[in-house]
């Protein structure tokens, strides 16, 4: 596909980077050669320098014939004139990101009047994942698919564990739920394991069920969630703002630290529910004194990466059960993952992540079926599928089925009925199918099958 | 230094050059040369097999930035031409193995310097091959490979930069190994269309093949000793004009074209500037040479024509002798030989958009003479150009001048005459070939010592690769394992 992206800054950056490795022919336009220069030295994309609203820069970067515009610029209201004119060039697809609250009320209705195929708001969508961390406290990444009926949750085995040194298929039978244990990180390795496979503490290991089934399962065999109800965030960004809000809404109590007088005095007017505290959030005192000890959850959201890390290594340090980082430097993610921190969040991968499972799921418009997909470590994706009439193997038990290798079958929903396989479950025609693989870039059902 | 990387693509080179080699033996067979054809089976049995060594699998670490596109383009240009040179001293066309990869090098570097005293005595599969390094080498063997193999993230452009000449590269469209794939149409398209138009004037479709490598590579190489002259053919004459003058312009142009970019097409200044300062030399030459070398302005423009055009574009045919020339015309040559051809074409020379760099700088400097708080903008085709390209022309051309100045030196201890010793390393450098004095178009580049032809040959190299490549190859930094 044609790709033109406007802002290369670290969200255009990201997306670039997704996109050309995935094949597409990606176009870059911003106005600052230095962010352009390091785009061509590393990616394989083409760059125009210019202003994305101009008409003379989108022609010249083809727009007529482009698949996709995504506008990514740091100013809501250009990134809306680029998808605006963009459109009226011809441009198939527009994606503009937005983050400004004041516009977020009437997201729909731009959307609509504007002809945007997608909106995306960087800072509510990462406070959406936090969201999810908190209410999921031991677990370090959640993803939801068949809208929201299944679940994966990826945990780390404790080593009170009772399952740690078992192998799956004894685990699954001492502590039965009906849950799936589909992917197991070790060692920065993704491994799709089968019943064979032996659970070492420490093991990260992805969970699939529904909400319900997963908490029974894991209360099961000790790996004991508590439940949070209440959060620590500093940093008053607008993360903190979205975040405290939805937090609120999920009946957690809230206090926000944070340095600026006027930030406060604004977050202040905005969520009166939350309590605002005018500090340092670096100064060890603040944090002792506000009792950051007895946070349920502490998420770090300044804009320095630094800091951000320090806070959080402290409440650790302080016995905080869940603790979460912002951090926008994400190629230090596995060192700062050894320091202690589960948690690391980067609103730049979130929103790439975002628009790169449109991207795909645009693309395989034609024929295949592909609808949702979610990254673990970019070494696996959990995908989902439409069965129709021409899937194989229709009807066939999954004792049966000869599968690819590193391809597990995750959970088939049917008729809004979630089914974690066993052997004797059959893929019938209409079925949601969700399917975790290593293979890089599936697009149809038909390939997980092996050839016969 | 990620070695491992630098091996396997060395490999693929090797590959890729038996590929080509397999052309050759094919043309051996068909001439019914079976000595020839056994010699090219044992060359590329052994780079098959090396390669095979060097490129078993693909490294683990991957890891691929300018310094490693540096090392790959210049290591596997001088195995391209060790290899290249094999069937010509196992033939033994060419007893001495410098001499034999002297020519090889002149073949690959597109420069069309020959030790050969009588061409027209070799094999008919050993002269393909020579010319055919041109063609090869005219657009480059990595950017071959990189349109054919595919290739992740940005690896390919470091190689790009790195083989193909002029201040700036950059892509036509976002795929690097697409816009390789669109100049290797380009280049092949205008190529089969000259063999077509050569063939319609007469000449065997051998001899157009032959010299359609030498036009479109910008080399030089005939299989005639009187080289186009020997056909005595206005028509042939006038095509293989055109085609030196096409093949010497930036092919992003002919992309724009195709593309129907017309508007940004004409902002193309370079090519306005090479065609003018062509048009230009061919009238000055023509008036020079008339009365006192050919009677009529008409003979005059047909020859000043067909020499401006070999000269400048850097290929190196030739129809007359232009040593016999008045001082004046053959002063002129010699300088058309520095300017060279366009950035991003198959040309050598230090390229016209250099020189308009350094022309506008120039006029900056003045101005900033009278204006001293003046702020002033270089443009070229319309478009800013950064501090960094002016900075880096004008080292370019210092570094480039000084390299010749010190061959200059070097190559006089052999004890030729000034001529000789100034235009062997200028039409060398300048990936020409013939020069004057000994190396006249109806001369050529035996007479000298094995220590000069190894000069010389790197000069070749140098000058294709545009200087670093091969500078970078002898400093310690790169080849500091941790560096």
């Amino acid at each position: 596909m044609k790709i033109i992206i406007v802002g290369d800054g670290k969200v255009g950056y990201t997306l670039s980077d997704h996109l050309s490795r995935e094949g597409h022919d990606i176009t870059v336009i911003d106005n600052k050669s230095e962010a352009l220069r390091k785009s061509i030295d590393s990616l394989d994309v083409y760059t125009i320098k210019g202003n994305g609203a101009s008409f003379a820069v989108l022609n010249e970067a083809g727009v007529s014939e482009t698949d996709l515009l995504i506008a990514a610029t740091s100013t809501d209201e250009v990134n809306m004139l680029c998808c605006l004119f963009a459109k009226r060039l011809g441009a198939k697809h527009t994606i503009a990101r937005m983050r400004d609250p004041d516009y977020n009320e009437q997201l729909e209705t731009m959307k609509d009047e504007m002809g945007l195929s997608m909106i995306i708001n960087p800072e509510q969508a990462t406070a959406s994942e936090i969201l999810r961390l908190i209410t999921f406290p031991s677990a370090i990444s959640v993803g939801t698919f068949a809208n929201g009926r299944v679940s994966v949750i990826e945990y780390r085995l404790h080593p009170d564990s009772n399952i740690a040194g078992m192998s799956i298929a004894k685990a699954m039978q001492k502590y039965y739920a009906d849950v799936l244990i589909c992917a197991v990180g070790r060692e920065g390795k993704i491994y799709i394991p089968n019943g064979d496979f032996v659970l070492e503490e420490g093991d990260h290991i992805h969970i699939a069920g529904t909400h319900g089934n997963i908490s029974d399962f894991l209360n099961k065999c000790g790996q004991h969630d508590k439940k949070i109800r209440s959060a620590m965030l500093v940093g008053g960004g607008l993360i903190a703002f979205y975040l405290s809000k939805m937090l609120i809404e999920s009946g957690y109590s809230v206090k926000i630290i944070e340095k600026k007088p006027e930030k406060c005095g604004d977050l202040c007017e905005k969520i009166p529910q939350a309590l605002i505290i005018e500090g340092d959030g670096t100064d060890q005192e603040i944090l002792d004194s506000e009792r950051v000890d007895h946070a349920g959850a502490f998420v770090a959201l300044t804009d320095m990466d630094e800091e951000n890390l320090i806070m959080s290594m402290y409440a650790s340090h302080r016995g905080v059960p869940k603790v979460i980082a912002k951090i926008n430097r994400t190629g230090y993610t596995d060192v700062i993952k050894k320091a202690g921190i589960d948690s690391v969040i980067s609103p730049k991968n979130i929103t790439a992540n975002h628009i790169v499972r449109f991207v795909r799921r645009m693309s395989n418009i034609n024929g295949s079926y592909l609808k949702t997909l979610y990254m673990i470590e970019d070494q696996a994706e959990v995908m989902e599928f439409q069965a129709t009439s021409s899937t194989r193997n229709l009807g066939v038990t999954l004792a049966e089925m000869q599968l690819k290798k590193n391809v597990l079958i995750t959970a088939i929903v049917r008729g809004g009925k979630l089914i974690i396989p066993k052997g004797r479950n059959k893929i019938l025609e209409g079925d949601t199918v969700i399917v975790i693989t290593t293979i890089k870039q599936l697009e149809d059902l038909n390939e997980i099958f092996a050839a016969k | 230094m990620n070695f491992s990387i630098i091996k396997y693509f060395c490999g693929i080179v090797l590959r890729f050059e038996a590929g080509f080699m397999a052309l050759s033996l094919v043309v051996s067979f068909i001439y019914g040369e079976y000595d020839v054809a056994l010699i090219f089976i044992g060359t590329i049995a052994v780079m098959l097999g090396i390669s095979f060594l060097l490129a078993f699998r693909k490294p683990a670490d991957t890891s691929f930035y300018a310094k490693e596109g540096v090392v790959t383009v210049s290591v596997s240009w001088i195995l391209l031409s060790l290899f290249g040179a094999m069937p010509f001293f196992l033939s033994g066309a060419i007893p001495s193995f410098i001499d034999s990869l002297f020519e090889s090098v002149s073949g690959f570097t597109t420069t069309g310097a020959s030790v050969l005293i009588d061409v027209e005595i070799v094999e008919k599969s050993l002269l393909f091959w020579r010319s055919f390094t041109h063609w090869i080498g005219g657009m480059g063997v990595l950017m071959f490979i990189m349109a054919i193999l595919p290739m992740s993230k940005a690896d390919p452009l470091h190689l790009m930069r790195a083989e193909s000449p002029g201040p700036t590269t950059e892509k036509l469209v976002p795929k690097a190994s697409e816009t390789a794939k669109i100049l290797y149409s380009i280049y092949i398209g205008l190529s089969l269309l000259e063999v077509i138009l050569l063939l319609a004037g007469g000449m065997p479709l051998y001899d157009s093949v032959v010299h359609m490598f030498g036009t479109a590579g910008t080399g030089g190489f005939s299989m005639k000793n009187a080289s186009i002259g020997a056909y005595d053919s206005v028509y042939l004459e006038v095509v293989v004009t055109v085609f030196m003058i096409l093949f010497g312009v930036n092919f992003s142009a002919y992309f724009l074209l195709l593309a129907r970019k017309f508007k940004r097409f004409l902002t193309f200044e370079e090519l306005r500037v090479y065609l003018a300062i062509i048009i230009i030399a061919m009238a000055v030459i023509a008036f020079n040479i008339t009365g006192t070398v050919y009677q009529s302005l008409g003979e005059s423009l047909r020859h000043s024509s067909f020499q401006v055009a070999s000269v400048m574009t850097t290929t190196g045919f030739s129809t007359d002798d232009f040593n016999q020339w008045p001082t004046f015309s053959r002063f002129l040559l010699l300088l058309l030989m520095f300017i060279g051809a366009s950035a991003g074409s198959t040309g050598g020379g230090i390229k016209v958009s250099r020189f308009m760099i350094m022309a506008k700088a120039l006029k900056r400097e003045a101005m900033h003479i009278l204006h001293p708080k003046a702020v002033q903008k270089i443009k070229l085709d319309k478009m800013p150009v950064s501090e960094d390209v002016i900075r880096g022309t004008a080292i370019f051309m210092v570094v480039f001048l000084g390299i010749t100045a010190v061959s200059i030196v070097l190559v006089s201890l052999n004890g030729f005459d000034m001529d000789t010793s100034v235009s062997a390393v200028v039409a060398c450098i300048n990936n020409i070939g013939p020069g004057l004095g000994v190396v006249s178009p109806v001369g050529n580049y035996s007479g000298f010592s094995v220590f000069s032809k190894i000069v010389l040959s790197l000069n070749m190299l140098i000058g294709r690769l545009e200087i670093y490549p091969m500078l970078l190859l002898i400093s310690p930094a790169v080849w500091h394992r941790k560096a």
